[in-house]
């Protein structure tokens, strides 16, 4: 009897442990009760989504913030572009950032977004990427998810192995694709081979405030330099860039680049590197580019052209770069969590390669060289070889990890996701993406501490996925379930812009710190207004500056007088809200940098130059209260020259009256 | 017996555990219909709805009367004058319509007082502007509450 009871309380406890582990993440369970995709990517209204995806927006110059599982989108960052919605290079204030020693560039190509770690775990301070175009890299605060920083990167051109950072973030790394004269000089370009060469920047990040420092470049023979990782754990202090076009082509790189049966994973031992030029090593060389930061007390950044920079040849510091052959001008360079492993995807390789740290170093001490290249040791292939995922798939590009020994490589030409073992370097599953996937991501994948839940994979074609809209079709992002043996492909969701690569984030480690508004008594900005008794408008020869107030529902003044015809009108607005989402907007007639949105306790500032004899309206754009359409005040422009006296005014007295 | 019991009580136990794992239950929450009269209080005695429930105050102090005429110039003025009514009721001699308590709570928490203090809902339905939440620390409301106190009525 007794038994009888005791298998009975066995069997309900089992199925009662089973059904509830169906609901949640339970791992490998693939029986018929699992659970729906669409329950896995459904957050209830009001609910919150569990990561953070940041997907860089590629051409268009921006960084998407979304949510996993469920792909909803939160907000697009403005980097590497202009955009409406944020008055970002709009406004006086983030004009600046946008400045480079080849003037205001309003548009790049953004790739590579990572996120800031400690001690190889990701911190969730930062986000940095680069710029590809007019080489930038820039970083994004994650506690007012914006753009605070931007660092122009000389000597470089396509800043494509970037913007990748160290274990604690003591640098973010910038290196170049295309190999130039270096300094750039005018010479014939058939003289490419032997004299262009290529820039690695290293760029320091301070521990406390972030600031961002070019610390040194080191000059590299002329190769293309395509993706970069740093070491992780015992191979901390190395870092490894694929490079292809070893051939050094300056045409029809297709054919002329894919000659050599291998190109190399650049080894640089930046800790060696950083000690010599710590030492007074390196060469000071004349530049210019520009430095770009954005105060978050004065809400005002500066742009600050610098004029020099610290360069290092290979040979000034022997012992500190090698080279690892590998197959086929690989593209992705992906460090495993333990930092053991190397992966590089020979992107015209029948298999994936992946060096040994520990191989690396040991034919380094046995000097197991097979010649070298501009007088940098070119390892032999066998002695850092680790291993090979064979036949994987076509066209591999990119590979990240889950933290449970397995890897995941994206194949562009054959168009899936493999799943593959670290150290047995078997295929344990691979599922098609909808299609031509080029990155993916893994929450933390690329760190010590993979949060291995979900992949998301990055599509570079989209075609009859969803709706058609015209020749230019959506963009698309595809998120697979990785918690089993086998992978499922739970949603996709279109993206702004092309979803190049990622970087994701549990939203805890992010969301506790992400500010609600700006304190009015820490705004430090030059022209801001604190309270409405000090709002004013003063005319400085044909400058006017308006010094105005908005708060639930008015702007003070409301009611301006003494404009001409031809003045060069400065509004300076300050939201004295202090609460959490209550922004206002303004705009006015004819301003064609107008329609700012400022928040609670922020200044921006917008020129208006009136063409015009009228009295204008100004409005708040942003629907701010039950009355924001009465958010409205006029604005009194005379002919040049005209006697009207300059007057402000809000219900009918000085703003100061009281 | 006692295994049964036993038996109910795990399968019960693991139920309630599941539950708690994320499951939301099923249990239909229906509204209480818990019809409260409302009755307007003396003002002098409505101590409003939030943070504050008891202020003591002794002689005016003007040091902190001075920080809380700062503090209102910079953040209520733009909405609160002292002699009229503006976006917001004129507040001159406001100590002697309102507790020291009902003044705090509806600077500290405006939104919770307009919802359920009867005062506060009257006056939203005459001025029709919600009054903002400034976001102000308690020491700010008390130091513009000390500032009051120093402007009586015309």
């Amino acid at each position: 009897m007794k038994t009888i009871f005791k298998s009975l309380l066995a069997i309900t406890v089992l199925s009662i442990v089973y059904s509830c582990g169906n609901g949640g993440s339970n791992k490998g369970s693939q029986g018929a009760l699992s659970s729906s995709a669409a329950e896995k990517v459904y957050v209830a209204p009001g609910e919150h989504d569990e990561f953070y995806a940041f997907v860089s927006g590629g051409f268009s110059g921006q960084l998407a913030v979304y949510g996993l599982p469920s792909g909803r989108l939160f907000k697009v960052i403005p980097v590497f572009s202009v955009d409406a919605e944020k008055a970002y290079g709009f406004n006086e204030e983030t004009k600046p950032m946008l400045n480079t020693s080849h003037g205001f560039i309003p548009w790049d190509d953004s790739h590579h977004p990572d996120i800031s770690q400690t001690a190889g775990e990701l911190d969730g301070r930062y986000v940095f990427i680069n710029g590809n175009n007019t080489p930038r890299i820039a970083k994004i605060d994650l506690t007012t998810f914006e753009t605070t920083e931007i660092i122009e990167v000389p000597n470089s051109a396509g800043n494509h192995s970037s913007s990748f950072v160290t274990e604690n973030t003591e640098y973010v790394v910038a290196g170049t694709r295309f190999s130039v004269p270096f300094p750039q000089r005018d010479m014939p370009i058939d003289e490419y081979k032997g004299n262009f060469k290529g820039a690695l920047s290293f760029i320091s990040v301070d521990p406390e405030d972030g600031g961002m420092d070019l610390k040194f470049q080191i000059r590299m023979p002329g190769f293309d330099y395509d993706l970069s990782h740093p070491g992780r754990g015992d191979s901390h202090g190395w870092f490894f860039f694929t490079t292809y076009n070893t051939e050094e082509a300056n045409s029809l790189l297709e054919v002329n680049a894919s000659q050599n049966d291998k190109d190399f994973i650049a080894a640089i031992n930046w800790k060696k590197i950083e000690e010599f030029v710590n030492n007074g090593g390196g060469t000071k060389m004349p530049t210019n580019y520009a430095h770009n930061v954005y105060d978050e007390h004065t809400h005002t950044a500066t742009s600050t052209m610098k004029k020099e920079v610290l360069v290092v040849d290979p040979s000034d510091v022997p012992g500190a770069i090698y080279f690892m052959p590998t197959p086929k001008s690989p593209h992705g360079c992906d460090v495993d969590p333990s930092g053991e492993y190397i992966v590089g995807s020979g992107k015209l390789a029948a298999e994936l390669t992946i060096h040994s740290f520990s191989k690396m170093l040991k034919a380094i001490e046995d000097k197991n060289f097979d010649g070298d290249a501009y007088g940098i040791p070119i390892l032999s292939y066998e002695a850092t070889l680790a291993g090979a995922v064979k036949q994987p798939g076509l066209g591999p590009l990119h590979t990240e990890f889950d933290g449970q020994g397995n890897a995941y490589t994206t194949f562009f030409i054959s168009s899936e996701v493999v799943k593959w073992k670290l150290g047995t370097w078997e295929v344990i599953d691979r599922k098609p993406t909808y299609y031509s996937v080029g990155h993916l991501m893994i929450p933390g994948g690329n760190s010590r501490k993979p949060f291995g839940k979900y992949v998301l994979a990055m599509n570079k074609i989209t075609k009859d996925r969803y709706l058609p809209t015209g020749p230019e079709v959506t963009q698309s992002a595809q998120l697979y379930d990785i918690t089993g043996e086998k992978m499922e492909l739970l949603l996709d969701f279109p993206t702004v812009g092309e979803p190049h690569y990622a970087a994701g984030i549990p939203a805890d480690i992010v969301k506790a710190n992400s500010k609600k508004f700006f304190k009015l008594e820490d705004n430090k900005h030059e022209h801001a207004t604190k309270s409405e008794a000090e709002a004013k408008v003063v005319r400085d020869g044909n400058e006017v500056h308006i010094y105005m107030t908005m708060i639930r529902s008015h702007f003070a003044p409301d009611n301006i007088e003494g404009i001409q015809v031809g003045d060069k009108v400065y509004f300076h607005v300050t939201n004295l809200e202090q609460d959490y989402d209550v922004p206002h907007g303004i705009s006015v007639i004819g301003a064609n940098t107008s329609e700012l949105l400022i928040m609670p306790g922020q200044t921006e500032s917008f020129v208006w130059e009136p063409k015009q004899v009228g009295v204008w309206p100004f409005y708040c754009t942003d629907f701010c209260s039950a009355l924001h359409q009465e958010m409205q005040g006029y604005i009194r422009v005379s002919p040049k020259g005209s006697s009207v006296p300059i007057k402000f005014t809000l219900d009918g007295d000085a703003v100061d009256a009281e | 017996m006692k295994l049964k019991v036993l038996v109910v009580a795990i399968t019960v136990a693991i139920i309630s555990s599941c539950g708690v794992d994320g499951k939301k239950s099923d249990k239909a929450v229906s509204p209480k219909e818990e019809k409260k009269e409302v009755v307007e209080l003396d003002p002098m005695k409505d101590k409003g709805v939030g943070p504050i429930t008891s202020i003591t105050l002794g002689e005016v102090d003007e040091a902190m009367a001075s920080e809380g005429k700062e503090i209102f110039k910079a953040k209520c003025s733009a909405c609160h004058k002292m002699s009229k009514r503006f976006v917001g009721p004129g507040l001159a001699g406001v100590t002697e319509r309102r507790t020291p308590e009902w003044i705090m709570n509806m600077i500290l928490d405006p939104e919770k007082m307009v919802a359920e203090n009867e005062a506060a809902k009257k006056l939203l339905a005459e001025y029709l502007s919600p009054m903002a939440n400034q976001s102000l620390t308690e020491k700010e409301a008390r130091a513009i509450l000390e500032y009051f106190r120093t402007v009586p009525a015309e």
